[in-house]
């Protein structure tokens, strides 16, 4: 680290991700709890391990993301490839979800 | 409706606004020949604001899960419709965040004013509509 920045820019939106993987927990365990509610039977199971991967794929943007940020300062630009990839985590949450409410 | 649909709600222009930006999504080298490079902190704040998008986007979806799964007595009917809003409005909002944050990135490196949106308006009125049915439902009992 080269400069101090003053306004802590990097460490505040370390702490956003975070605080967005924690809120990504959450809704993978409630996903889960909700897949197994009628105990384990093979589809229930794999909506499980979907969440899973999901939840997987989001800690490791959330992962990458964090390490660019605690690297040098001004930090490398977030990409919308990042972004998109973020948010298709939690879109393909919310169709897991639409699946098994059916 | 969302973000994307200000310029003109409904009309062609805001489908081709809408795709010309999904395009960006993915090409991450068309976004960096455009103007300058704003400050850094700029562009980190917007990240936040991105981040804080995609949060209530899971609490909704979180929410779709809760109701789906705390309201057991509930009519099928009643307890499908109000997870299934709660989950669309978790999907608009995943969608219209990274568009948001595509569009603010733009705009800073090309100088002009932030993009302004009706989107928050929105979402508040669908949350009150579903907080709403969820009150009545309830305490109505209209279970099964």
């Amino acid at each position: 680290m080269t400069v101090r920045d003053p306004g802590l820019q990097p460490e505040r939106t370390r702490l956003a991700w975070r605080r967005t993987t924690l809120a990504a927990t959450v809704a993978a365990v409630l996903a889960g709890k909700s897949a197994l509610r009628e105990g384990p039977g093979v589809t229930a199971l794999v909506v499980c391990a979907l969440c899973c991967g999901l939840w997987l794929g989001f800690l490791a943007v959330a992962h990458r993301r964090i390490r660019a940020l605690s690297g040098s300062v001004p930090p490398q630009a977030f990409t919308p490839r990042h972004a998109s990839t973020a948010a298709l985590c939690t879109i393909a949450l919310a169709v897991c979800a639409a699946a098994l409410v059916f | 409706m969302c973000g994307w649909g200000v310029r003109g709600a409904g009309s062609v222009g805001g489908v081709i606004e809408f795709v010309r930006n999904v395009r960006l999504w993915f090409a991450p080298a068309r976004i960096e020949e455009e103007g300058v490079t704003p400050d850094y902190r700029f562009s980190l704040a917007n990240e936040r604001t991105f981040l804080a998008w995609l949060r209530t986007s899971l609490a909704l979806i979180g929410g779709g899960f809760a109701v789906d799964q705390f309201l057991p007595d509930l009519r099928w009917e009643w307890r499908a419709g109000l997870a299934l809003g709660l989950l669309a409005a978790g999907v608009l909002c995943a969608l219209r965040s990274v568009n948001h944050w595509v569009r603010c990135e733009r705009a800073m490196r090309r100088g002009e004013d932030l993009p302004v949106s009706r989107f928050p308006a929105l979402l508040s009125i669908g949350v009150a509509l579903v907080a709403l049915a969820m009150v009545v439902v309830v305490l109505a009992g209209w279970e099964s």
